[in-house]
């Protein structure tokens, strides 16, 4: 005889074990990182430069190089992801080229990052020689954020109701004047938390800057964005396994500062999606 | 006077034949009723005089649709300037998420009316012609969506009237409303009617006779018979016709 009863107890204990099993690491990586970095963190860790082979001193350029790469980096793709979501939402017809471009969009959000950054290395470096730059880096960085902001964007922009573009086309109002005036503003806020998971991840990644823009060590900060320049993710590698005898102090410090940076982005983006969920009404 | 007069009108959508031979004509200053089982194509007739089925994928229109004489199927027709004067209120009420205000002047704006006092005139009158003025005037900023459904509903043929349409188009404008509430915007609509042709679809038949002045049956996309109200409902010439008003059809 089966029991149901003890069916569903039994099934219960499995989701919940497999729930545990996700959530208990990240609740131990972030406890772990805050414990031993939250000590390194001062003043004078933020806003100096690495001293004695990077042993010492702050992370300040890292922070600065991470604040450029990712500007650029949405400077280049918010734009150009827009225009595209908003090219395949309220223009593309839905047809064979349609939905291989969608699909191919879709695909692309999972290329692992490395391969953006060889993409990014042949293309920017070699072939426009840009060189090692924050040009090269943002570019790349642009690049592989660019399926995460269209896919939101799409999202975002079929989420406006179609009778709001169908009453304001019947007003006699133009289909891009629609598009402005109706469903751009009723879509910002999804589009708004697919740019920071954006900038979150273009933030922590180090493939794709490795070959693009990464230097090792830059006491002076970049002068324009043909300069090399120094970033959180690469630096925390660097110090992680290229220089010896780091004081751990140091390292999970580094580890802080980006764990900090990227996961507020996306309390940012969460705080804003569930703001304007209990605001929508239609 | 004729206001819109079709001639032969023939719509395909891809292989489907949704209107066969429409010839009709609706007068100006006059309440037009469309009736007919589901499916027979009013909506389809109604979103030709606004041009609204260019939207629709694979849809062929063929014949003539003249209003005030000039025919509006042809590549040269301003559809800005047609849907201007040829407004449509929708089933569902369906004002923007915006203030009351804005919601009004959204169409005007664009059309670059952007002087404030011209635009406050403009939200006046505009609620004032759909007896909403003296309700709202004090809470023009507050969002429409708070509105009760007669509420939208009145204010999106305000949100219309402030474009200065001619022709208003209005498919089953009552449908989602209580009956007092249709009851009234049956009250509105005479009122409006001398400034504007109106042409309502409904599937409410005692609308149609409460309300009209004239009425067109349709089945399967033919209109089957087209003339004064009091007479289709007293007097119809066609047996189809009969049985739809008499409800023995579905
Ligand atoms: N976009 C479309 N593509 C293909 N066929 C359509 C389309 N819109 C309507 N039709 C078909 O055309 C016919 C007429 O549709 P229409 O919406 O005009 O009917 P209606 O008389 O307004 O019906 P209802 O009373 O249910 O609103 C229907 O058979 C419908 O299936
Ligand atoms: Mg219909």
């Amino acid at each position: 005889m089966r029991n149901p009863y003890r069916t569903q107890k039994i099934a219960f204990f499995f989701l919940l074990l497999s729930t545990l099993l996700i959530v208990v690491p990240v609740g131990l990586i972030v406890v772990i990182i805050i414990q031993k970095g939250l000590p390194a963190i001062n003043w004078q860790f933020l806003s100096e430069v690495p001293q004695q082979g990077m042993r010492a001193g702050g992370i300040f350029p890292a922070i600065v190089g991470t604040f450029y790469l990712v500007s650029g980096a949405i400077l280049f793709a918010l734009p150009i992801g827009l225009l595209a979501a908003v090219y395949l939402t309220e223009y593309a017809k839905d047809n064979l080229l349609t939905r291989i471009i969608k699909l191919a969009i879709v695909n692309l959000a999972g290329v692992p990052s490395v391969v953006y950054g060889l993409f990014g290395f042949a293309l920017f470096v070699v072939f426009f020689k840009f060189g090692a730059s924050i040009l090269s880096g943002s570019l790349t960085l642009g690049i592989m954020i660019l399926p995460v902001i269209i896919t939101t964007s799409v999202e975002a922009l079929e989420s406006v109701p179609a009778s709001f573009r169908e009453v304001s086309l019947s007003l006699g109002v133009s289909k891009w004047q629609t598009i402005r005036n109706i469903v751009l503003p009723n879509a910002v806020p999804g589009i708004l938390t697919g740019t920071i998971l954006g900038l979150g991840r273009a933030a922590g990644e180090t493939a794709p800057i490795l070959f693009t823009v990464a230097a090792f060590y830059l006491p002076q900060l970049p002068a324009s964005i043909f300069d090399q320049a120094m970033a959180l993710p690469y630096h925390l590698y660097v110090i992680s396994t290229q220089v010896p005898n780091v004081d751990e102090k140091v390292r999970y410090g580094t580890a802080f500062v980006l764990l900090a940076l990227v996961l507020s982005m996306n309390l940012v983006a969460i705080v804003i999606r569930s703001k304007f969920r209990k605001k929508k009404k239609w | 006077m004729s206001k819109i007069v079709t001639k032969k009108l023939n719509l395909w959508y891809s292989q489907f034949h949704a209107l066969k031979d429409v010839h009709a004509s609706f007068e100006d200053k006059r309440i037009t009723a469309i009736i007919g089982p589901s499916g027979c194509g009013k909506s389809t007739l109604l979103r030709v005089f606004n041009r609204m089925n260019d939207f629709v994928d694979g849809v062929r229109t063929d014949g003539e649709v003249l209003i005030d004489g000039e025919d509006i199927l042809n590549g040269r027709t301003d559809l800005v300037t047609l849907r201007k004067k040829v407004g449509m209120v929708f089933q569902r009420p369906n004002p923007f998420p915006l203030s009351i205000y804005e919601n009004i002047v959204f169409g005007k704006k664009i059309h670059g009316e952007t002087k404030r006092e011209q635009l406050d005139i403009i939200v006046e009158k505009s609620l004032k012609s759909v007896l909403l003025w003296d309700e709202l005037k004090d809470k023009l900023n507050s969002s429409a969506l708070l509105l009760s459904l007669e509420q939208k509903q009145r204010l999106c043929i305000a949100r219309l009237i402030a474009v200065q349409p001619e022709v208003l188009l209005m498919d089953e404008p009552c449908s989602t409303l209580d009956p007092q509430a249709t009851a009234r915007i049956e009250e509105l609509m005479r009122e409006l009617k001398s400034n504007y042709s109106i042409i309502i679809v409904t599937h409410n038949m005692q609308q149609a006779a409460r309300v009209s002045d004239d009425t067109g049956f349709m089945l399967l996309g033919e209109l089957i018979e087209f003339g004064k109200t009091s007479e289709i409902f007293t007097a119809p010439k066609d047996r189809r016709t009969e049985e739809y008003i008499t409800g023995r059809y579905g």
